[in-house]
């Protein structure tokens, strides 16, 4: 199951590492623009709808620019689901309140807010798994340091990422072995997995003793610098400006209402 | 237990965002104080033991589900707090992006409820004191079960105060806190049980560990219960200063939130003052005035106004006409700049 899992990490950040318009903007740029996006999106009130949608632009533009798999992102999104979605099925049980018809169906208005909930969801995650799917973790951290974010979890950040591949796959080893061993679900009671974790913790601290050798040998004086500088351009300064303004009219302006009431007459 | 987003106002993001923040840069600034370099590798590579441990999933005892280990205890017994606190806020930031785990707005919340229980509050005030009196296994297994527990518990009742605070679920207070913290409980027990083995387990193994980095290290030094109060003052005037600052934008759900839990007839007095003043506050800070922020105001009857254009039929027609053209356009978009791609 979790092969799956590990894959997925190491598939996400090698659509990280693609060239495109979309990867090429700054990745300061990219982390604000985020933020507002998922800021405006969360600010609409219990009850919105017809204004969320047009907010659908965003990810969509993310997606066909950058060249994301469209059906890799929705997996994801569905797979964490299940916490939003209990919290949120409860809207509709516990408010009965009838606000409108649908083709002869009677909608209370615990739909109408789960169905809030569930968009805000699904524009939310979205807009988290494609920063990084088109933005490189490292961009990431180094937009983060730019950002006034402490040094310490700067570096500890980078250092994560430099080993998460490195461990997973020990541990994915680990867990092969088990499952080779043992039938259904032998091995892996408590007893038998607190050695398991013991042992690869100690595993994992002898590395990091080599690790901080090795950086020693490389005459490590506990600074970290960055090799790719980054630059804002003036791409950079239309995007943020383009998006920031679009984000702004879509959070004031309910513009579904407006086309609908356009064409309607 | 990852704190979604969507159920998030921008209020009560924020201010978590603010809180996590502040912790992260004190912990730093300690950190740089203290730590000698050695422990840059070291907490870097035990925050991907967290994630490989997780995978390493156990049945748990009388169920058939299985369960994992969650860090925090152990993080804060090896590292001590302030660097076990960074550690798991950059594992959670980690899970935020690429597993998207609750996503960037609850990325605040969740290294709140994640991290500073456990850290700042289990460890430093139920084991630390608990095992300061001598550390037999015993002891230790004790300790190590109890702050387990009581982390968790904390962190899922700080789940059910910040979707509550948020106001876009339907839940009230009663029944989610029911439905929260039995189940946490029950993971509690379980990760209490792994953690106490795990830490034993090395202590047998590789005592030496401990003495390095856990005793030996000023880093590990006990945080006084004045500071932790201290400190959680501090967080809480904030925690309302910047809610009552941003709830101006949204005062929709904030009031529907205090209204419903505590608008029954055990109404504690002060409540009243509070959501008086935060109108009062944001009647004068509300900024683009004529525009859908204030039109929420009307308390009266919020839910009407803000449903779905109304009941009335030509209305909501042009909604689901509206809705439908923008979806359409939205993916005409994607789709004719896909096409175009190709081409080239």
């Amino acid at each position: 199951m979790f092969d799956t899992e590990f894959f997925n990490l190491g598939y996400l950040d090698r659509l990280s590492y693609q060239d495109t318009f979309i990867h090429r903007i700054d990745p300061r740029i990219k982390l604000l623009s985020s933020f507002m996006f998922i800021v405006a999106v969360v600010s609409f009130p219990k009850y919105a709808i017809s204004g969320l949608l047009p907010f659908f632009l965003f990810p969509v533009l993310f997606l066909a620019l950058g060249d994301i798999p469209v059906r890799f992102i929705l997996k994801k999104i569905l797979v964490v689901s299940p916490f939003a979605i209990f919290v949120g099925i409860f809207n509709p049980l516990l408010d009965g309140q009838p606000v409108l018809d649908v083709l002869g169906f009677t909608v209370s208005l615990g739909w109408v807010s789960f169905a809030s909930i569930m968009l805000k969801f699904s524009l939310t995650i979205s807009a988290a798994l494609l920063l990084i799917a088109t933005t490189s973790f490292p961009g990431i951290c180094f937009a983060m340091q730019k950002l006034r974010i402490p040094k310490a979890f700067v570096a500890q950040l980078l250092f994560l990422y430099r080993y998460l591949f490195v461990l997973m796959e020990e541990a994915m080893k680990i867990v092969r072995a088990r499952e080779m061993r043992s039938f259904g679900k032998r091995g892996k009671e408590l007893k038998n997995v607190v050695p398991i974790i013991g042992v690869l913790f100690m595993r994992t601290v002898d590395r990091a003793e080599r690790v901080y050798n090795a950086m020693l040998a490389r005459s490590f004086t506990g600074k970290l610098y960055s090799t790719k500088p980054y630059a804002l351009t003036t791409t950079d300064i239309l995007f943020i400006i383009a998006s920031a303004g679009l984000i702004l009219l879509f959070r004031v302006v309910n513009v579904t209402a407006l086309i609908g009431k356009w064409t309607i007459g | 237990m990852h704190m979604a987003d969507a159920l998030l106002s921008p209020a009560v993001g924020t201010t978590f965002w603010a809180g996590t923040l502040a912790a992260i840069a004190y912990c730093s600034k300690r950190l740089k104080e203290t730590m000698d370099e050695k422990m840059v590798p070291l907490m870097g590579v035990l925050g991907a033991f967290i994630f490989a441990a997780q995978m390493i999933n156990f049945t748990i005892p009388a169920t058939g589900s299985s369960g994992h280990l969650g860090g925090g205890i152990i993080l804060s017994v090896i590292l001590g707090p302030y660097a076990a606190f960074i550690v798991i806020a950059s594992v959670l930031t980690v899970q935020a992006l690429f597993f998207a785990d609750g996503g960037l707005l609850a990325l605040g919340c969740n290294i709140w409820n994640l991290g500073i229980y456990p850290c700042f509050i289990a460890y430093s005030l139920i084991y630390k004191p608990l095992v300061s009196y001598g550390a037999t296994p015993g002891r230790i297994a004790f300790a190590a079960f109890i702050s387990g527990v009581v982390g968790l518990q904390l962190g899922a009742f700080s789940v059910v105060m910040q979707t509550l605070l948020s106001g876009r679920s339907e839940l009230p207070f009663g029944t989610f806190v029911l439905l929260m913290q039995p189940v946490h409980l029950g993971i509690g027990i379980v990760e209490g049980f792994a953690t106490a083995g795990v830490i034993n387990f090395i202590k047998s193994a590789r005592p030496e560990i401990f003495e390095s980095t856990f005793s030996a290290r000023p880093l590990a030094a006990d945080i006084s219960l004045r500071k932790v109060f201290v400190g959680l003052l501090i967080a809480a005037v904030l925690t309302g200063g910047m809610l009552s600052w941003f709830a101006s934008t949204n005062p929709d759900g904030l009031e529907w939130a205090i209204e419903k839990t505590f608008g029954k007839p055990e109404l504690p007095e002060h409540t009243q003052s509070i959501a008086s003043s935060l109108k009062k506050i944001q009647e004068s800070t509300s900024f683009l005035p004529e525009y859908a922020f204030k039109k929420t105001e009307n308390t009266e009857a919020p839910k009407k106004e803000e449903a779905w254009p109304n009941v009335d039929a030509g209305k909501s027609l042009s909604g689901v006409v509206g809705s439908s053209i923008v979806i359409g356009m939205v993916l005409l978009i994607g789709f004719s700049i896909k096409a175009m791609r190709r081409r080239i």
